[in-house]
């Protein structure tokens, strides 16, 4: 894509982690040397409530804030934000700049209705599927882990940031500097990291998902031609490296 | 500004030992902290971090100096006073509790501004309104404090996104108003908030307006002074006003009884010392323009036509300036910094030979236009646009700004 400048409007359920992934996202992008901004929407922090988050990345300075409106590129972290509504925008591609970009987390193709068909056909919008619950479930063995799964297949379609900052923006995530996202997320983090007896294993986990669902974005032929996939083992080492 | 002595250095340092829940000999942070003046603290080299609003807020306390924060938690507001309460817990906020909702955190902070110390409270929309009361009373009764305002909208149907109109409510409060664009400002505005609201000739509170969630729930980045500085205690005696004795009895709790009694008060006096609030209001600008780099900031000077806003509206309308700017359209912008003291000279000096004025804002009031149109009468020929606006708490969109300047060139009025 000859964009400069991408705006994401991420869509998913609450306990989904989808603030988190537009932290990870934003800050691997920072990580990188490029500029990037982020803004959380959403209601109560309650399961499966709606939720929204924004992602700006420029290769310039960003002026803009709040919530996008028109964005050039949209994920949908659950098939029930388009099929259920479960969606502050309705329909989900409202906004959507021409020829933009949908990734949507599902292994399968979604039944459209024939005025999103044409919507998405009218912006000429192309819809990548990725199945990272999936992948979630079969490499870190928790859909928890899916967050995870839409930010290394993002990151492979823009072609930013690389797979080593966006692991870096996991570890500062996880045992960096504490990334403060919310009091609910505090509180999810303490139930993960008994799931998972040792930090390390939780950040390997996670990286080894980023990883997969980059591969899989470059394997379909949807990655930028930026894109660069790094081996597992290294990603997992470059990350390991601080103290835990 | 005084800073303190070797020996009131020595004295505060670890006079807080064996405080309960710390270990014994614990000293709380901020006692080892060097004091600077405000001056040197926004020179010093400073380290850019990618952090939220709320992180950039609390990094801005840790520096602050801050005797007292009282606050009641309300959304987008609780993320930031929880952020404080790391700074009590790690000893760089002396004293914190949380009030049992905003009348009493409101009226709480002015007894503690009263008694002389460095005073910090926070609020929301509907929080702000509980409080207003209070609120309304804190210039007359020439309390320095700070209050962070996070906006978020007050009207129906309920909302927690950042509507900005509660501003338009404290106008006309003899309060000073300052509008942060962003996580950068949220974190340099309080520290001059707090130095100018105890400035002797000023003498009143002040408050930081922010829009909530864009900027408080949202990273970006923010340049910091090394964690190692903090500005001047307040001097409790530099004031227009005795503070509180509460160390000899009988403790006065009125400031004097003939003006907060209503069946004894004379209406010149109650006349004369309004004004003097609204004279200190206006006394204020010269301290804001020296830490501020001046109370507005002006993009693309000159052009024909031009935007003028405040807060979040600054940064919608700064990307629509770059956008104009690569079609090869010079926009020019103006950016508010501080709404009370309203900087009314210099908003007709760099607007004066504009030929069209738009004012984007995020509430239905249209605040920030009334008082730009009022401004601007009789001393600019520009036609000011009454928008573009956006209601309860959404973002306006670049394109909006976009679209008003292009409609507003075919009509070719």
């Amino acid at each position: 894509m000859a964009v400069k400048r991408y705006n994401v409007r991420m869509a998913g359920l609450g306990g989904q982690g989808v603030v988190t992934a537009s932290h990870i996202l934003s800050n691997g992008v920072v990580i990188s040397g490029a500029h990037s901004s982020l803004v959380p929407f959403f209601g109560s922090e309650k399961r499966n409530a709606p939720v929204e988050s924004y992602v700006r990345i420029s290769a310039e300075e960003i002026y803009e804030i709040g919530e996008i409106i028109y964005p050039n590129i949209i994920m949908i972290f659950h098939p029930s934000v388009i099929t259920l509504g479960k969606s502050y925008t309705m329909p989900f591609y409202t906004g959507l700049k021409e020829g933009g970009v949908c990734v949507i987390n599902s292994g399968t193709p979604i039944n459209f209705t024939p005025d999103e068909k044409k919507g998405l056909e009218d912006m000429n919008a192309k819809v990548y599927y990725v199945p990272c619950t999936e992948i979630a479930n079969e490499v870190a063995k928790t859909d928890l882990a899916t967050n995870m799964g839409m930010c290394g297949a993002i990151s492979a379609v823009l072609g930013m940031p690389d797979l080593v900052s966006l692991g870096g923006s996991v570890k500062d995530r996880f045992i960096g500097k504490g990334i403060v996202v919310s009091g609910g997320t505090a509180a999810l983090d303490s139930a993960i990291e008994k799931k998972f007896a040792k930090k390390a294993k939780l950040l390997e986990a996670n990286m080894r998902t980023l990883h997969a669902t980059y591969k899989y974005v470059m394997d379909q032929g949807w990655a930028h031609p930026d894109a660069k996939l790094v081996d597992a083992d290294e990603l997992v080492a470059s990350a390991s490296g601080a103290a835990v | 500004m005084s800073t303190p002595t070797a020996e009131v250095k020595r004295k505060n340092t670890g006079k807080h030992t064996n405080v309960p829940g710390k270990p014994e000999g614990w000293v709380p942070a901020g006692d080892l902290q060097e004091v600077v003046t405000l001056e040197k603290m926004l020179t010093l080299p400073r380290e850019t971090i990618f952090m939220t609003g709320s992180e950039a807020a609390r990094e801005s306390i840790r520096r602050a100096n801050v005797d007292m924060a009282i606050a009641y938690p309300i959304t987008p507001q609780s993320e930031t006073m929880q952020q404080a309460g790391y700074l009590y817990d790690e000893g760089y906020i002396k004293d914190y509790y949380r009030g049992e909702e905003e009348i009493g955190s409101m009226s709480a902070i002015s007894g503690a501004s009263r008694a002389g110390v460095r005073s910090l409270t926070a609020t929301s929309g509907p929080g702000l309104m509980r409080g207003m009361e209070a609120i309304s009373s804190w210039p007359g009764a020439r309390t320095p404090l700070v209050l962070l305002d996070m906006c978020r909208v007050i009207n129906t149907p309920l909302a927690i996104q950042p509507d900005n109109i509660e501003i338009s409510f404290l106008l006309e409060t003899g309060m000073l108003v300052m509008h942060a664009e962003n996580q950068q400002d949220f974190y340099d505005y309080p520290l001059i908030a707090f130095i100018v609201s105890e400035e002797v000739d000023v003498t009143l509170p002040c408050t930081v307006s922010v829009d909530g969630f864009f900027v408080t729930h949202a990273r970006g980045n923010v340049s910091i002074v090394d964690k190692k500085y903090k500005i001047p205690p307040r001097d409790g005696w530099r004031n227009a006003v005795p503070s509180m004795d509460n160390e000899n009895p009988p403790a006065r709790l009125s400031r004097d009884a003939p003006i907060q009694k209503s069946n004894f008060i004379s209406y010149h006096m109650h006349a004369s010392w309004q004004q003097e609030v609204f004279a200190a209001v206006e006394r204020s600008a010269k301290y804001f323009d020296k830490y501020l780099g001046g109370l507005i900031e002006v993009v693309n000077p000159g052009s024909d036509e031009m935007l003028i806003a405040s807060g979040a509206a600054v940064s919608q309308a700064r990307e629509a300036v770059r956008q104009e700017g690569e079609k090869g359209n010079k926009i020019g912008l103006i950016k508010v910094k501080t709404i009370r003291p309203w900087p009314g000279p210099q908003i007709i000096e760099a607007a004066k030979h504009a030929k069209k004025i738009f004012v984007p804002e995020f509430n239905q009031a249209g605040w920030l236009h009334k008082n730009v149109t009022t401004t601007l009468y009789g001393h600019c020929q520009a036609k000011i646009y009454n928008g573009p606006r956006v209601f309860g708490g959404m973002t306006m969109p670049t394109e909006l700004i976009l679209d008003w300047l292009k409609e507003s060139r075919e009509r070719k009025e």
